[in-house]
């Protein structure tokens, strides 16, 4: 099994283009913030039918996409810088949303349908007498969140733990991840677990007392999304360029090599894994009240590897890649599922098929391409990535 | 063929698609939240194209207050939160009048808060578990007391079943049913070993061990049936093994909820002739208006031999009783025709009529069916009269005091007659 | 104006009936044309519930001469013409239906689909015609048919079936039979007889029948006896018997194991090939299996009047098909991704979404119907509590049939010796002269074909649809890991262990917990042993 030293004999160019996502992000950053902000007063201060009015349904789904784009990330962040492929970060994702439909599913307290002031609806239909222990303290916001971090966090921690140190590397830990993915998709299926079963957990009211449905609380949602995105993108950023971070690439270019220098190589990834999972339990924490539903389907093997398609179709290995292939995809799937539902699947499949033969790098490595080739950076060509799509596809 | 249908749908959902940017608010606008892909797309999309169908024959009738009827069709692809996203964006961007839509429990589960929020008005047409009522919602399908305990008297009485299994999948729908039937079982006097209650995952597909226990279980000299609340594409499966272990349906009959024409259409039926549907509706019942409506569904999907089915019928009904109920009302004001929808009677294709109860659910025939050779149903038992829907199951603990009832003074959906409370929903 | 008439007829066939009952009660040899035929006519208009006593009455009046009628009702070809209440019967031709008169079997051509009705029947009645075609057969000539008979007449005995059966053992010549007969005269005895010692003696001589009414009837004994020693008796009876059903359940269930243990096998087999030779991670791998499954709804479809040789149409062509497919994503995708498996495991991925949607589009996203071969369906009985389903038993003997082929294919044939060199060092085998760009695209059709081969074992166990690939997918990885990389004797093994293992945690757990279990076992052991059970020994050093 050699492939693990053949999978990214890109090392310099790695390095390269992330020395250039450096530099990209105090832009990207401010872009974010200023679109947040933008998007945010114009639902909250202008009228319907003004032009520039943005709808709250577009906020809800522009939520949605950030939540999504933290998600990829998380996958990013290992899988692009570490060379670990988690095909199971679906997982970690709606644990966290789990986490966060316990505590809402909590706060419904006796306004659900069978009034019952402490079991949620579906409990009560289940015949269950009294609260699970896991449910136990999730009336807690504070404590809810810190479940959304720890429970993804632990459980990264034991997979890690068990992986790494017997140096399950390449595929092998493709699939197990997709394994875990899957069992626990399964598991969450089961009514006896106490989750809702398929349901899942659903029609929630409020949080931290403010009411769900009303604008404020959703465009609040949103800037907070924003709000995180950006400081888990500095703070990854900032990760990435330590000492840290030179590491990581070290280990994903040849681990063996960085293993014979002297470092844990096992060590340096469990942490990562572990901190990747708690970004995605956050992403998925974000998620729930802004799409108002958490089910098993969330866990399904399908979903994670959708996750790894936008990272590799925004180009891994630059979390700017990661954050901007999840929302374009996204964006397209809204459109395209509407459009043509039947084509959808074809253009996603080909989607993958292209991008891995033809773009390696995803739409960074175009972007960098062509500005050496134009040899003229032209900032603000970056939000227009879409035509970028349209050059691969056609290059 | 399957490409020009591919541009003809292409067409169709983009040109609708389009006007949902036009402002013109000259016509009614019929939201369709069908699933058009993924899982769930194989059952919805025969939806989809009844409402369409539905629309086109009120249009060629003149519309609806002298406008004219547009559907704007929408995919929430099978996923669940995708459900609440394009239910919010039909009522907000494209600001429909009402909602045709829906499969899964837990997909009408989603959209719940939306509509209710957004005070929106859905019609969802499959049997379901019960145990919701929603102002904003009509149950065109059939709850647990218009399907499951009809056909257990059915066994009882007819067959002299003795011994119960519920076998279902791992979902709200078959727990809430199996808990129905095995409260309803108990009341009659049947011992707990008498039942025997089992769950599987979606998609199973390895039923050798169940239905070893299943035979097992029958074979102990009291007549047995099982209770099928089991979904999808773990049927076919189910029934190869108990046809191979040498199970059939005079043994061990099988009663199924979730088996219906279009479901046998893509089956070999050889192992499950003889075995049981329970239907407020069957395609092979004769009457004129089932002709006519066959005929009208295999000319607009232009294909001769496709089937129709349950649910269909159920949107049928819901389709024409909204059109009523907007004519009585005068406008499409979401409250104006909720009030006006309840007393609502349509014809059923099966004969008789429905009506709309207080509770948003309907009265309708419930009809025993042997599944044929053919993937067709014949009938063999049906009830003498209605069978009004139970929002909330006489059966449940629960649940057994509550009552809906959406006209004054009770304005509630689960309102206690105990304790006089109204919980849930509130206005 | 309809149902008057009916209502008239009803009356007049009930005061008949009636009146012929008297009759019947008088001298029940005679037979009266007239009546029967009226009865026969009745058929046609009764309600559902009426029809099991008409039934008895027609048997009671023509014994073996209506042994026809009851077995065409039985299979549900009875008709009536609806102008005259003729009866006919009816026989499918593929989808073509033919009319024959029921009596003579001349063809009535002249008849259409809307002349014609069917005789309705439900549960009720094809039980009661079951036990009553047995019971008019005891004589039969076929003894498989007799000894089914007297199966079926087991349940509910009476003294007249009693003297039938004693009469039949005196003509009796297979011995088989003749115990058969000597249980029901026992069981009757055990009934009946009111002595406790001829109770006891007829329990003793049941203590080693499998028959259920046998293990029914003791149980009953057991439970409500009056003489204590009886009860003793029957309980001793009983708990031998329980043992043997214990003996033959642990069989039944290590069948149940192996033969899941067979379709996991088939399943991942190509894989094993694709991914443990060349280390290719093919995500499309379930779509191959959906091709192969898809090419036997299709052979069907050409050959709808020779179903039962469909299949052995179908597997040559699945092969064909799926290793086609094989081969042109090697050439056109895979090996432009050589040496990057997560690559080609993306890229695989986007290919299995557009496989999916692609027969979605072409053959509508319905399952499709694909019919099982007579001879692959009912069971191989063993004894009353032991049955092996056919279809499992040609799977299972199937899946090793082409595991084995495989491995001598690889091992002895040229094309085997350059796969095994490719895999084991790529540049040197090239050096000596493979071509290692046919060798992998061959190798990588092989895989896919032999997918292709499990899609049309699956085709007779489950659905075929859209999804089909997707349901196998996970675990076929599973198998391959857990069995060892490049090892496809470890591959058999943990098929079948796997197989096994599900189906004995399955009554403890229950279906859904014992495919948890599976998993989490199989993750954790891969933590501990990375290199699955089988390691690949060697140059396998990362």
């Amino acid at each position: 099994m050699t492939f693990m030293n053949t999978l990214f004999g890109q090392g310099r160019n790695g390095l390269q283009s992330r020395q250039q996502a450096g530099q990209k992000t105090l832009p990207f950053v401010a872009i974010l913030v200023i679109s947040t902000l933008l998007a945010c007063a114009s639902n909250l201060l202008l009228t319907e039918d003004s032009p520039l009015y943005v709808s709250t349904y577009t906020i809800t789904l522009l939520g949605k996409y950030l939540c999504y784009a933290m998600l990829a990330l998380a996958v990013d962040i290992i899988w692009g810088y570490c060379g670990i492929l988690s095909l199971g970060h679906g997982a970690f994702f709606a644990l966290g949303g789990y986490a966060m439909g316990m505590y809402l599913m909590r706060q419904i307290g006796d306004r659900g349908v069978y009034g019952d002031p402490v079991l949620p609806d579906f409990m009560v239909f289940l015949d269950w007498k009294s609260l699970p222990w896991f449910w136990q303290g999730m009336d807690q916001f504070w404590f809810a969140i810190l479940m959304a971090v720890v429970i993804p966090g632990l459980l990264a921690f034991i997979f890690g733990w068990l992986a790494f140190r017997s140096r399950v590397t390449g595929v092998y830990l493709s699939i197990m991840t997709q394994a875990l993915t899957y069992a626990l998709l399964l598991a969450f299926f089961r009514n006896e677990m106490g989750f809702g079963g398929n349901n899942g957990l659903t029609d929630f009211k409020e949080i931290l007392g403010f009411d769900l449905q009303a604008d404020a609380t959703r465009v609040s949602l949103f800037a907070i999304t924003a709000f995180l995105l950006a400081v888990i993108f500095i703070i990854s950023q900032y990760l990435m360029n330590s000492r840290m971070g030179k590491v990581i690439l070290a280990i994903r270019d040849g681990e063996s090599r960085a293993r014979f220098m002297g470092y844990h190589t096992e060590r340096y990834k469990v942490w990562l894994f572990v901190y990747s999972a708690i970004i995605a339990g956050i992403a998925g924490a974000l998620y729930v009240p802004q799409v108002g539903i958490i089910n098993p389907g969330e866990f399904s093997p399908i979903n994670s590897i959708e996750i790894v398609i936008w990272v590799a179709v925004g180009g891994r290995g630059t979390l700017i890649g990661a954050i901007i292939g999840a929302l374009i995809i996204n964006y397209a799937k809204t459109r395209f599922t509407a459009l043509f539902p039947e084509a959808w699947l074809f253009a996603l499949g080909g989607l993958f098929v292209l991008v891995t033969l033809y773009l390696p790098k995803g739409l960074m490595g175009l972007w960098e391409t062509l500005q050496t080739k134009l040899n003229k950076a032209a900032p603000e060509a970056e939000i227009e990535p879409k035509d970028e799509i349209k050059t691969g596809v056609s290059s | 063929m399957q490409l020009k249908k591919l541009i003809a749908s292409l067409t169709l959902v983009s040109a609708s698609l389009v006007s949902i940017h036009a402002l013109a608010s000259e016509t009614i606008k019929v939201g369709v939240l069908h699933s058009l892909s993924g899982t769930m797309a194989i059952s919805e999309t025969t939806l989809k194209d009844t409402v369409l169908m539905m629309v086109e024959e009120q249009n060629k009738k003149g519309g609806l207050l002298g406008k004219e009827l547009e559907a704007v069709v929408v995919d929430p692809a099978s996923n669940w939160p995708l459900f609440a996203e394009k239910a919010r964006e039909l009522l907000t961007e494209a600001e429909v009048d009402v909602i045709f839509g829906g499969w899964t429990s837990v997909s009408r589960k989603s959209v719940l808060p939306v509509i209710e929020e957004l005070n929106g008005l859905m019609f969802y047409p499959v049997q379901y578990e019960g145990e919701e009522s929603s102002k904003n919602v009509f149950y065109t399908g059939a709850s647990p007391n218009q399907q499951a305990i009809p056909a257990v008297n059915y066994l009882k009485d007819d067959l002299d079943v003795e011994r119960w299994v519920l076998a279902g999948t791992d979902y709200v729908y078959p727990r809430t049913t199996n808990k129905i039937l095995e409260a309803y079982l108990t009341s009659l006097g049947v011992a707990k070993e008498d039942i025997m209650i089992n769950y599987t995952p979606f998609g199973h597909s390895d039923w050798q061990s169940i239905v070893s226990d299943i035979k097992k279980f029958g074979s102990q000299g009291k007549k047995t049936a099982v209770v099928s609340t089991i979904n999808g594409d773990a049927n076919l499966p189910f029934y190869k093994e108990l046809g191979n272990q040498g199970i059939n349906s005079e043994d061990i009959p099988v009663v199924a909820f979730s088996v219906g024409e279009e479901e046998l259409s893509g089956l070999d039926t050889t192992p499950l002739v003889g075995h049981l549907a329970a239907w407020n509706y069957f395609q092979s019942v004769e009457t004129d208006s089932n002709d006519e409506f066959i005929e009208l569904w295999r000319a607009f999907t232009k294909n001769p031999e496709r089937v129709t089915n349950d649910p269909m019928e159920a949107t049928y009904i819901g389709f024409k009783m909204w059109v009523n109920a907007v004519q009585k009302a005068g406008t499409t004001d979401v409250d104006a025709v909720e009030q006006a929808m309840i007393g609502q009677e349509a014809s059923n294709l099966t004969g008789g009529t429905a009506l709309m109860n207080k509770n948003h659910h309907l009265s309708k025939p419930v009809l025993i069916g042997e599944i044929q050779d053919d993937g067709q149903f014949e009938v063999v038992w049906e009830t003498e009269s209605t069978v009004a829907g139970d929002a909330w199951s006489d059966f449940l603990p629960g649940s057994k005091d509550l009552i809906s009832d959406w006209t004054a003074p009770v304005k509630c959906g689960n309102y206690n007659t105990q304790t006089k409370v109204c919980s849930g929903q509130k206005f | 104006m309809k149902p008057i008439i009916t209502l008239i007829y009803c009356f007049l066939v009930s005061l008949s009936t009636g009146l012929m009952a008297n009759d019947l009660a008088n001298n029940p040899t005679s037979l009266n044309p007239q009546t029967s035929n009226e009865l026969r006519l009745a058929l046609t208009q009764v309600k559902l519930k009426a029809m099991p006593p008409l039934l008895m009455q027609i048997k009671q009046l023509e014994e073996q001469q209506a042994l026809p009628l009851f077995k065409t009702l039985l299979a549900g070809r009875l008709y009536y013409v609806k102008a005259d209440k003729r009866l006919i019967q009816m026989q499918k031709k593929g989808k073509e239906r033919h009319y024959f008169s029921l009596e003579t079997d001349q063809p009535l051509s002249e008849l259409s689909k809307n002349q014609v009705k069917k005789v309705k029947l439900n549960n009720a009645v094809r039980r009661l015609l079951k036990s009553t075609i047995a019971e008019l057969e005891l004589n039969h000539p076929d003894p498989e048919l007799r000894q089914a008979a007297i199966e079926s007449l087991l349940k509910n005995l009476d003294s007249k079936l009693i003297a039938q059966l004693e009469q039949r053992r005196s003509l009796e010549t297979q011995e088989k039979i003749r115990e058969l007969i000597q249980v029901a005269l026992n069981l009757f005895q055990l009934k009946t007889n009111p002595s406790p010692a001829k109770q006891i003696e007829a329990i003793e001589k049941l203590a080693d029948r499998l028959e259920i009414p046998v293990k029914n009837q003791l149980t009953q004994v057991a439970e409500n006896s009056i003489h204590p020693e009886v009860k003793q008796a029957a309980i001793r009876a009983l708990t031998k018997i329980e043992h043997a059903t214990n003996r033959y359940a642990l069989v039944d269930q290590l069948f149940f194991g192996l033969s899941l243990g067979s379709v996991l096998l088939l399943a991942s087999i190509g894989l094993a090939i694709t991914f443990g030779v060349m280390g290719v991670i093919n995500m499309a791998h379930g779509e191959m299996i959906m091709l192969g499954a898809y090419t036997t709804y299709v052979v069907q479809l050409l050959m709808p009047n020779h179903i039962d040789y469909s299949l052995w149409v179908a597997i040559p062509a699945a092969f064909m098909v799926s290793g086609l497919m094989g081969v042109i994503i090697e050439r056109g995708v895979i090996r432009h991704l050589h040496g990057r498996p997560l690559e080609t495991l993306l890229a695989t991925f986007g290919i299995s979404l557009i496989l999916q949607q692609l027969v979605r589009s072409v053959f509508s996203p319905l399952n499709r119907q694909v019919f099982s071969p007579s001879w692959m369906t009912g069971s191989l009985e063993i004894n009353p509590v032991l049955s092996l389903t056919l279809n499992r038993l040609y799977i299972l003997a199937f899946a090793l049939i082409v595991f084995f082929a495989l491995l001598t294919l690889l091992r002895k044939t040229s094309l085997g010796l350059n796969v095994r060199a490719v895999s084991q060092n790529r540049n040197m085998a090239k050096a000596m002269g493979v071509k290692t760009g046919w060798v992998d695209a061959m190798t990588f059709g092989l895989g896919s074909g032999i997918a292709g081969i499990a899609g049309v074992a699956l085709s007779q166990l489950t659905n075929v649809g859209p999804n089909l690939g997707q349901a196998y997918i996970i675990d076929s990885f599973m198998v391959v890991v857990f069995g060892g990389v490049g090892n496809l004797f470890g591959t058999l093994v943990a098929a079948f262990s796997l197989g096994i293992a599900t189906k004995f945690l399955e009554p403890m757990t229950g279906a859904v917990l014992a495919a948890i279990i599976v998993l989490v076992f199989i993750i954790l052991f891969i933590q501990k042993r990375p290199k699955g059970l089988f390691p690949q020994k060697g140059r396998a050093a990362e």
